[in-house]
């Protein structure tokens, strides 16, 4: 028996769709080249390998939860709350030990229990109520936007949290989330090197690993990835976790680089977050991207907001271009799509 | 083609051995009742149709024989023993496997993540353990070829196949697995003549492999061709429950058309 077996016609186009679909970066690493080539041309202090290192910096900061955000939209749900869950992570972290003047390890990991505790509530509050988790992270965001602001103005009287360099603990701490070397004449922060370590990590997860091809199926189709027996509920936690892991993680990066958090900060950086990973080939709609994709997302994020001001442009630019890029890539993935689901006809 | 589902069917199945039995069974959802004192019996090496319009408690029953919703009366019997299956994951774990309609695969991952899904092939131990991709890619694709499903690329999304082989693919990742009895949602609504008629000699190949089968249609032609037990449902009970012998096309056909209502109307509409 013979169930539509392909003819040498139709067998050539399939091989080509399929190789360009499990590699939905292609598109943004062809963006990441002109856009680099573009600034190397109009910028001449983009140039050099100092401001090279600042740009993976800059997409360093944006591309930790950016990797995560990937995750979370493969698996087909939102984290509005990303965005301000690190200066949340930072706050709790300082005020804690501030207030009672103990070590900062012990605030850095009370802080790391409330951010997966949020991640966690999130994750079952959206598989527990079937509201979009849009809506439901959207909560999340207001409510920790508003007690960054409300619980630092009573602990410290102000909207920024206290200088905590002479607390004990901050110099370990600060050598983990924010130390960094030189290279030659360049500056290389360590934040570079756990975004590589990251973005590996997830896209190993993705493609070898078992959770990674959960993660694909409870995005691509919940219900099928239910009835094979894929534990949807705990994949989906899972990633609401990693985001609010991650964002942890840029906290503490921030915390321990500047001493002190403006509780008001954060706000817009969830959009950066989905955009990166959008113009990397996630698909809004869940289902398809990977990992590298968002890291290339992220880096032509902090290419063109430092580009912008290498070339001595007006920065306001930047976040129209930002705009652009992302309906570019929303046009693409789109487009891809269609591609993927269109059955043959038989 | 048959070859994967006697390969891998469970070798213990004795043809006629009850595996599934329901006995009165009904659900209901707060005050709607969705389905009432309904018997049902899967054997090995049969299959049980299962007819009905639409809202007629079908996809009901389906979820509570594949573990998504329990029932609230009546008693569920798998392999002598009564349960209450509370996920599909424990169905799954008692070879009860349910192939749905549109739900069969994930169209846009590869054709061999589809086929290995939920049951990864993994080295090592967790949190290191990788998958065996380049076993499971080959696996994948010899059993599909065996099959004659011939795919371009085992890379291809599997949204680019036709609904039949996705259907195909479904089966026989099902009956790979272990499934004892394949519960097959509604298999041919969606497909053309041709189509269709590979995924009934798919149900036949599988039945003739030993599994229990339990076959949901609204398409009596469909049902006759394969069928050994006949359960015509409607508005929640059972109407008609016969075996193959005591049964004919124009029975079902007229029962599922409405029976003695579609008389009462053909006289209420009789042309002038």
């Amino acid at each position: 028996m013979t169930v539509a077996t392909a003819e040498p016609r139709t067998r050539t186009r399939p091989v080509r769709l399929g190789a360009l679909l499990a590699r939905p970066e292609v598109g943004a690493l062809a963006a990441a080249v002109a856009i680099f080539v573009f600034f190397l041309l109009v910028a001449p202090s983009f140039r050099s390998s100092a401001s090279f290192f600042t740009v993976l910096y800059q997409s360093s900061t944006i591309g930790i939860v950016a990797v995560g955000v990937g995750l979370l939209m493969i698996g087909g749900e939102f984290d509005l709350s990303a965005g301000v869950m690190p200066i949340s992570a930072g706050l709790v972290n300082s005020m804690f030990c501030w207030y009672f003047g103990v070590n900062l390890w012990v605030g850095a990991v009370l802080s790391l229990a409330f951010c997966l505790a949020v991640g966690f509530l999130n994750g079952w509050l959206v598989m527990r109520t079937g509201i979009p988790s849009f809506l439901i992270t959207l909560g999340t965001f207001f409510v920790l936007q508003g007690a960054n602001l409300g619980v630092t103005k009573l602990v410290t009287g102000s909207v920024s949290s206290s200088d905590i360099s002479a607390i004990d603990g901050f110099a370990s701490l600060q050598k983990v989330f924010a130390s960094s070397f030189t290279l030659g004449s360049a500056t290389v922060w360590i934040t570079v090197l756990w975004w590589i370590l990251f973005v590996a990590l997830a896209a190993w997860t993705l493609q070898r690993a078992r959770v990674g091809n959960w993660i694909y199926a409870v995005g691509g189709s919940a219900d099928s990835a239910r009835a094979v027996g894929v534990p949807v509920v705990r994949t989906k936690i899972g990633l609401f976790m990693t985001v609010s892991f991650l964002g942890w993680f840029v906290g503490m990066h921030s915390l321990y680089r500047f001493n002190t958090l403006q509780a008001g900060n954060g706000v817009g950086n969830e959009f950066l977050y989905i955009i990166a990973a959008v113009v990397g080939g996630t698909l809004l709609t869940g289902g398809f991207g990977n990992a590298i994709g968002a890291a290339i997302g992220a880096f032509i994020f902090g290419m063109t907001s430092l580009g912008i001001v290498y070339a001595g442009w007006d920065p306001n630019w930047f976040k129209a271009f930002l705009g652009v890029m992302l309906l570019l890539a929303v046009l693409v993935n789109t487009y891809v799509k269609r591609l993927a689901t269109k059955g043959r006809p038989s | 083609m048959t070859d994967t589902l006697s390969e891998h069917a469970d070798r213990g199945l004795r043809r006629g051995e009850q595996l599934v039995d329901l006995a009165g069974v009904g659900k209901n959802y707060g005050p709607i009742r969705a389905l009432h004192g309904v018997d049902l019996h899967v054997r090995a090496g049969e299959v049980t149709c299962v007819l009905g319009d639409n809202g007629a408690g079908k996809s009901t029953l389906i979820k509570i024989i594949s573990g998504l919703h329990p029932h609230t009366s009546g008693t569920l019997t798998v392999d002598g023993v009564e349960r209450r299956l509370g996920s599909p994951r424990e169905a799954l774990d008692l070879g009860i496997a349910t192939v749905y309609q549109d739900l069969a695969v994930v169209p846009l991952m590869p054709v061999w993540r589809n086929f290995f899904l939920g049951s990864e092939l993994v080295a090592g131990r967790y949190p290191l353990a990788g998958m065996r991709i380049r076993d499971m890619r080959r696996i994948a694709d010899e059993e599909l070829r065996k099959m004659g499903i011939t795919v371009a690329d085992i890379d291809q999304p599997i949204g680019t196949l036709s609904g039949g082989q996705r259907q195909c693919v479904a089966i026989a990742r099902a009956v790979y697995f272990g499934a004892r009895v394949l519960i097959l949602d509604e298999p041919t609504a969606a497909l053309g003549v041709k189509q269709s008629g590979v995924v009934l000699k798919y149900i036949a190949a599988a039945r003739d492999a030993g599994l229990g089968v339990v076959f949901i249609t609204h398409n009596p032609q469909h049902a006759y061709l394969v069928g050994d037990h006949f359960v015509i449902l409607k508005r929640g009970g059972t109407v008609l429950d016969a075996a193959r012998g005591t049964v004919t096309l124009e029975d079902l056909t007229t029962q599922m058309a409405g029976g003695d209502e579609l008389a009462e109307l053909s006289r209420e509409l009789e042309r002038q």
